[in-house]
């Protein structure tokens, strides 16, 4: 079943069963690495209805291992969209009322442009020999993608942790076309713990014998062991200790006593061993590489002289703000700098921290006080934006 | 934040001072009565800033543009002359140093709004006077080891107050008991006495 999938992950890659926009040698994608990437690729969804002024756009930007299909079924998993609880059909984010987008990242796996997409030079899978892409070479293609549908400023730009980041970088590289950005348990840049945590999971996926220096396509391996402790330690991150505690305890898995070795005898450790093995069903060894490094290169004051302010300078898009109280990995004071740096550009911003101990993650959960901010804000931008609901 | 929301007879005192189309930041918003009051009647561009967590989720889940932060902390943040009016309703006796929230104030708005309860009205001095105890009265209903309000000044101590910072006074508004407004002709000893409420617009 595993190999059915891996399989299926690297057609997904060239082939994916979303739709796709292709970019030929003629519309290169310009990196910051300072090559330009062509031909490549975006896969993307879309669900609702653009309407004839083109307003009601929604681009929902995908956290680190996310992909395109936010609200229907993955094709890789089976399961259902990632922020399905979100949005859809009546629900907060009204696919009825709006037009939303969702495209995989350029570096992703799931059908942009990746390091498991074949290289057209080689005929083989990039590997490694795909260029750095930052968080802003993301933002760059997506952009794109906006202009293929021919519309000219989008109603909001939403996402969490790394989509959050993408939020932050649309709004201060084209202010001009978003009218409101909604960046949720996210930051302004990566901090050194995060970097750190980064840093372990890339190491551990480079120890894997099969990885083979990134060329293990080529060797009919995956270096699924590497890539499994890397999610094991990141998931880590993305609770909280109190949600951990109250989940698992020291409870024992389907025994009565300890045994003496070092089988997974508690719960956690039987949870986080599933967490990794599910994980390299549907994720790619190198991708997860490179979107750890997009990450960690992210830092949206360094682009502007030092002074985040200046990131957004003169702005008129309307921002809201989320972060939770229990994120570890994006703290409250990471929002609550980013809503200064607003401040002081005159920008029009609320900020809204949510009392949880589910930690980082609760951004993609079923969070009451998250989806009444949402709706307050989205509604309000609406009305302003002119759309009758 | 810190008085009873059903004795808010302040806020339309303060919307009517904002023409329509201002840009506004309320700090201390609450629940977000008078930033609701003036977008729905003045079409105003509102900003808030509040305390309490909870004040600020409620009035993001009404649209309303809101942050959490202190008045004695953030207002730091915010630019030179980067609204037209900053209203201060109810907060001013609240915060750690009222004197530097004042002069922010001042500095980020053209014209600064202050509405505060008057600790110079005739109940509060006769509590201390007859009785010997701090007043707790319908307007502050806070006894002195619970309340928020750690600053309380009179009509007059305001004055002097702007007096010392530079500030002018353009127009100022004193509420009875009734939430009536006391005749202007009036003198300053009588609105510090018989004015439950002041309402201040400065301009420096």
């Amino acid at each position: 079943m595993a190999v059915l999938r891996a399989r299926k992950t690297n057609n997904e890659a060239d082939q994916p069963s979303s739709p796709v926009l292709r970019f030929g040698s003629d519309k290169p994608l310009k990196l910051d690495a300072g090559t330009l990437l062509s031909p490549f690729q975006i896969a993307y969804q879309t669900y609702g209805t653009l309407n004839d002024a083109r307003s009601n756009a929604i681009l929902v930007c995908h956290a680190l291992t996310g992909d395109q299909h936010v609200a229907s079924t993955n094709p890789v998993t089976g399961k259902p969209g990632w922020w399905e609880v979100l949005i859809g059909p009546g629900k907060i984010i009204d696919t009825n009322r709006f037009f939303v987008i969702c495209s995989n990242v350029i570096g992703g796996c799931l059908g942009s442009t990746g390091p498991a997409s074949t290289n057209p030079a080689t005929g083989k899978p990039y590997g490694l020999d795909l260029p750095i892409i930052t968080i802003r070479d993301m933002v760059r293609a997506q952009q794109m993608l906006i202009d293929h549908f021919g519309i000219e400023k989008l109603f909001c730009v939403l996402g969490g942790s790394m989509g959050g980041m993408q939020v932050l970088e649309w709004a201060s590289s084209y202010p001009e076309r978003v009218f409101s950005a909604l960046p949720i348990a996210t930051g302004a840049r990566h901090s050194s713990q995060n970097i750190a945590f980064h840093e372990v999971g890339r190491q551990a996926v480079m120890a894997d014998p099969d990885w083979h220096g990134g060329k293990y396509f080529e060797h009919g391996k995956r270096p699924e062991k590497g890539l499994a402790v890397a999610r094991m330690a990141a998931h880590i991150t993305y609770l909280s200790e109190a949600a951990l505690h109250r989940k698992f305890g020291r409870n024992l898995q389907d025994r009565e006593a300890l045994t003496f070795g070092f089988d997974a005898d508690f719960q956690i450790e039987s949870y986080l061993r599933h967490q990794g093995m599910t994980f390299v069903d549907r994720f790619d060894a190198n991708s997860y590489l490179y979107m750890t490094r997009s990450m960690d290169y992210f830092d949206l004051a360094a682009d502007h002289g030092g002074r985040l302010a200046d990131a957004f300078a003169g702005t008129k898009t309307r921002f809201c703000l989320v972060s939770f109280t229990s994120d570890w990995l994006f703290p409250t004071e990471e929002s609550r700098s980013i809503v200064h740096a607003l401040n002081a550009a005159g920008a029009s911003v609320s900020f809204v921290e949510i009392e949880t101990d589910r930690g980082h993650d609760a951004f993609l959960l079923d969070e009451p006080e998250l989806f009444a901010a949402i709706n307050g804000f989205i509604g309000s931008a609406a009305r302003a934006r002119g759309l009758t609901s | 934040m810190s008085v009873n929301r059903d004795q808010r007879v302040d806020l339309e005192v303060v919307a009517n001072l904002i023409p329509p189309q201002s840009r506004v930041l309320d700090v201390g918003s609450g629940d977000g009565s008078l930033l609701e009051l003036l977008q729905d009647t003045k079409q105003v561009d509102g900003r808030g800033l509040e305390l309490s967590q909870r004040g600020v989720n409620e009035c993001v889940a009404r649209g309303l543009s809101v942050i959490q932060g202190d008045a004695d902390k953030d207002l730091e943040f915010y630019p030179d002359k980067g609204f037209d009016f900053v209203v201060l309703s109810q907060t001013l006796q609240a915060t750690r140093n009222p004197k530097l929230v004042l002069d922010e104030l001042l500095r980020i708005g053209n014209r600064a709004i202050v509405s505060f309860p008057n600790f110079g009205h005739w109940r509060v001095r006769l509590s201390l006077f007859i009785q010997g105890r701090m007043p707790v009265t319908k307007d502050l209903p806070y006894s002195w080891y619970d309340t928020p309000n750690i600053h309380f000044c009179t009509i007059r101590d305001f004055v002097n107050l702007c007096d010392e910072l530079g500030a002018t006074v353009e127009k100022a508004t004193a509420l009875d008991a009734n939430g009536q407004k006391i005749g202007l002709s009036m003198p300053w000893w009588f609105w510090n006495f018989f004015g439950q409420q002041a309402v201040f617009l400065l301009k420096r």
